[in-house]
């Protein structure tokens, strides 16, 4: 049985792992460091996370380059899967980020200042290396609103109408993360999940806003998410990998153990 | 120490693939044409994207012949992925290609309405044969697929796991020295190295 995903995702700004609430920008002052990417990458490797991302939050905002460096680093230690996201906008800069060991490219602002880029990734590449980030922010009763630009700048896109567009392209995950509960450690929208997990054909990982092992039960059982991924209750170590594996097998999902 | 050659018509991540044969204890080297297949003990063939795509990269560096002849000699070989469906004789997925046609079977897409496509995850296998590619491989054992396609007709004698995903498929087969996979033992952690160790194992042995 296909077993449902625990993703850790690593926040990377300048080379180290950041954790801010809501959006937190890089630069403001509200990030602190939790430590070296391929350090945090190989702890979770141990504890039997199921793929990692990275994610540049520097490179949208600042046209930062992305951290070939860490993929390679990380790709030549742990045998799993790796996705990296940030700052691509070129069918050059996925090459290059599938050349360093990552196995899926996450595109966000770039994809929806060009959704061709998903079609030529996906042309290129696959489909199954390319996976569209959504930061959704819900802005009326069952409406959400497409931001970009770490959660800066609102689009035209409404996150069923934009992930419908972004697999028509060609895109073979979609990540769903919200901006309402980014940080708040109080769960994830199950509402915009599960409407998206139901609408497109491709697997939906939900994220934004794990704060307690039930959050990750419930995004499977009630937002109907393929992977839930979280990120700074595994930095901070409120839980294991391994904790929220056995919270999720006691409820009766399928988890790799 | 023998070292194993790893087919490399630039597609995807093939980094990962190189040191996850490395980390098994062989020396590697990239194959971009028949020209680098001196003295190797084993040829990988991965595959990522498209069928048609991976049947043309593999035409297009001259190395359409010397994986047909190195199969037909039963030398060690390892097929990943794409590198697996390559090894049937068609897919669904570009119609018209011809596929290498070692094995007869033809790769269809997962059509259940119900299913998530592509099948991205890990998914547990049941073991069908004994071999000594699959030493402490068992039943329940997960691996890391990433797929929409896979090979339907597959001849029973050569099915050595089987995977459930809407339908039950052939997720590997081996016959002499001949494995090949559905799933990316190079990104399937402690299971995925051990299928890698037991293929080169049996490169040092041979």
């Amino acid at each position: 049985m296909l077993a449902k995903r625990v993703i850790p995702c690593l926040d990377v700004h300048a080379g180290q792992v950041t954790r801010g609430l809501q959006f937190g920008r890089a630069e403001a002052s509200g990030l602190r460091n939790v430590g070296d990417p391929v350090e945090l990458a190989l702890r979770y490797n141990e504890q039997g996370a199921d793929e990692m991302v990275f994610f540049d939050i520097t490179a949208s905002a600042e046209g930062r380059k992305s951290m070939v460096d860490v993929i390679e680093r990380a790709a030549d230690q742990c045998f799993m899967p790796l996705t990296v996201g940030g700052g691509l906008r070129t069918v050059d800069d996925i090459r290059t980020m599938l050349r360093a060991g990552a196995d899926k490219v996450s595109l966000n602002s770039s994809a929806l200042a060009t959704p061709d880029l998903i079609r030529a990734g996906a042309e290129a590449f696959g489909s199954q290396c390319i996976v569209v980030s959504i930061d959704a922010k819900r802005t009326a009763p069952n409406h959400w609103t497409v931001f970009t630009h770490g959660g800066r700048k609102a689009t035209d896109w409404e996150a069923r109408d934009w992930a419908q567009k972004a697999v028509e392209l060609g895109a073979g995950e979609i990540v769903l993360n919200s901006i309402d509960s980014d940080g708040m450690k109080g769960g994830y929208d199950n509402d915009i999940n599960r409407a998206i997990s139901e609408l497109v054909s491709v697997p939906l990982v939900a994220s934004g806003g794990a704060g307690k092992l039930e959050h990750f039960a419930e995004a499977v059982e009630i937002g109907h998410a393929d992977a839930v991924l979280a990120a700074s209750v595994f930095h901070f170590g409120t839980f294991t990998i391994s904790q929220v594996k056995d919270y999720l097998s006691e409820r009766g999902i399928c988890v790799r153990r | 120490m023998s070292t194993i050659g790893i087919i490399n018509y630039e597609i995807g991540n093939l980094r990962s693939v190189e040191k996850a044969f490395q980390a098994s204890g062989t020396k590697t080297r990239w194959v971009r044409s028949p020209q680098d297949m001196t003295d190797l003990s084993g040829l990988v063939l991965p595959g990522v994207g498209a069928f048609g795509d991976c049947i043309k990269g593999l035409r297009a560096i001259g190395m359409w012949d010397a994986v047909k002849e190195w199969v037909a000699a039963d030398k060690p070989f390892f097929g990943i992925c794409v590198g697996y469906q390559m090894l049937f004789e068609s897919s669904e997925e570009t119609p018209g290609i011809e596929g290498l046609g070692i094995f007869k079977g033809r790769v269809v897409k997962f059509t259940d309405p119900k299913l998530k496509v592509p099948q991205i995850g890990w998914n547990t296998v049941a073991v069908k044969q004994k071999s000594p590619f699959l030493n402490e491989i068992s039943d329940g054992t997960f691996f890391y697929f990433v797929h929409s396609y896979y090979p339907q007709g597959v001849d029973h004698s050569i099915a050595a796991l089987e995977t459930e995903y809407g339908v039950t498929f052939t997720a590997a087969v081996t016959k002499g020295n001949l494995v090949a996979t559905q799933f990316h033992p190079e990104k399937s952690q402690k299971a995925g190295l051990q299928l890698v160790k037991n293929f080169v194992n049996l490169t040092q042995k041979s």
